[in-house]
């Protein structure tokens, strides 16, 4: 969390709304351990991460989606053995738990 | 409200932990806690922001991340949760980076207070000599003391928990046995001492002089230092012990030099 607040602050001082995507599980291995931290500004500007690389496309998708949708949190769950495996699993074979929220506190 | 105070204590590294209901019941309720102060926020009813307070700052305490499970009044038993719904809370702990104290301004030192410092420990080096001990021969290291290691026990000692490491590299008993001592007087997860098998003997019978002989004490020294890599400069010596650090941590038994026998360096 802590290498996402400048970017946080500087977003929310524009007056631009903000999404936070946090890893809050991992089954097997995964790249980045429970409190990985992204942040997505409404405009797509995105900091910190929250895998190696596999998944923050998608993330950027669905926290996209919660800001111009009704920013309803959503837990995301991504991993090898899904359908999408190909397109935004991980290649580590783990899976990731992602619950991606607006910033509205 | 409740960013700017999380926000201001992660940068001041204060001990914080924060807890957010991620599925069932009351999605997106929020607590914000630390040790000793009042709770900011609701995760919807006073028992159970009673009774995840109560977890997280132990889970804080002991520097863990997770998600755990509740009734909507913070039941956690299996039978009160049979019938109920159950909501999933993330604890998020931030804690202050884990400690590694050195003793001995050598030059295993700078390059143990360099790897210290990428693994992420607040490093602090002491050794009584004013002359060595100085920030410049140590630029890596968050903090210089020079002190003798019985002070510095009894000044901050209570601060070392099982995520901390003490390295102790002087290979001078008159310095080493006040830390070991020091140390083994604390809950500090990681006791490293420097020295050939031979002055690890040699320390041993100092140690006895001063009556540290209890077998559970003694099990905690690693000495030799660090795990069996056939490391030869600082640096490589640096990693050995860092390795050995984490893998004390992890409970795996990679080949320390403390459990083979033979010269270190072949």
């Amino acid at each position: 969390m802590k290498d996402i607040l400048d970017d946080i602050d500087r977003w929310r001082a524009a007056g631009k709304r903000v999404a936070v995507a946090r890893v809050v599980n991992i089954e097997g291995s995964g790249p980045r351990d429970p409190g990985a931290a992204m942040a997505v500004s409404e405009d797509g500007e995105v900091a910190g991460s929250v895998s190696g690389g596999c998944v923050e496309g998608a993330v950027v998708g669905e926290a996209l989606g919660i800001l111009n949708g009704d920013g309803t949190p959503r837990l995301v769950r991504f991993g090898y053995s899904d359908d999408e495996a190909f397109a935004v699993g991980l290649t580590c074979g783990g899976i990731i738990h992602l619950f991606i929220e607006p910033m509205v506190w | 409200m409740l960013y700017e105070v999380l926000r201001d204590r992660i940068r001041a590294t204060e001990p914080t932990v924060f807890a957010t209901v991620i599925d069932g019941p009351g999605v997106g309720g929020r607590l914000l806690l630390w040790p000793g102060g009042e709770p900011l926020g609701t995760l919807g009813n006073a028992e159970l922001d009673r009774i995840v307070a109560r977890d997280s700052l132990g889970e804080l305490e002991a520097g863990h991340t997770l998600v755990r499970h509740y009734g909507p009044n913070g039941e956690t038993t299996p039978e009160d949760l049979a019938n109920t719904p159950t909501l999933s809370v993330f604890i998020e702990s931030f804690a202050p980076p884990p400690q590694m104290w050195i003793f001995g301004a050598v030059d295993f030192t700078a390059a143990l207070s360099k790897v210290g410092k990428i693994l992420g420990y607040r490093v602090t080096v002491c050794d009584a000599r004013e002359v060595f001990a100085t920030k410049r021969r140590f630029p890596a290291a968050d903090e210089v003391k020079v002190t003798w290691p019985g002070p510095m026990f009894t000044e901050s000692g209570g601060s070392l928990g099982p995520r901390d490491a003490v390295c102790i590299l002087t290979h001078d008993a008159k310095f080493d046995v006040p830390a070991v001592q020091g140390a083994l007087a604390t809950k500090v997860g990681y006791i490293g001492v420097m020295g050939s098998r031979k002055t690890h003997a040699k320390r041993l019978e100092r140690l006895a002089d001063v009556g540290v002989t209890a077998p559970e004490d003694l099990a905690r020294l690693m000495s030799p230092i660090g795990l069996d890599l056939g490391a030869r400069t600082p640096e490589e010596t640096a990693v050995a012990i860092c390795a050995e650090i984490i893998a004390l941590r992890t409970g795996r038994r990679p080949p320390s030099l403390r459990n083979s026998s033979g010269p270190i360096h072949s």
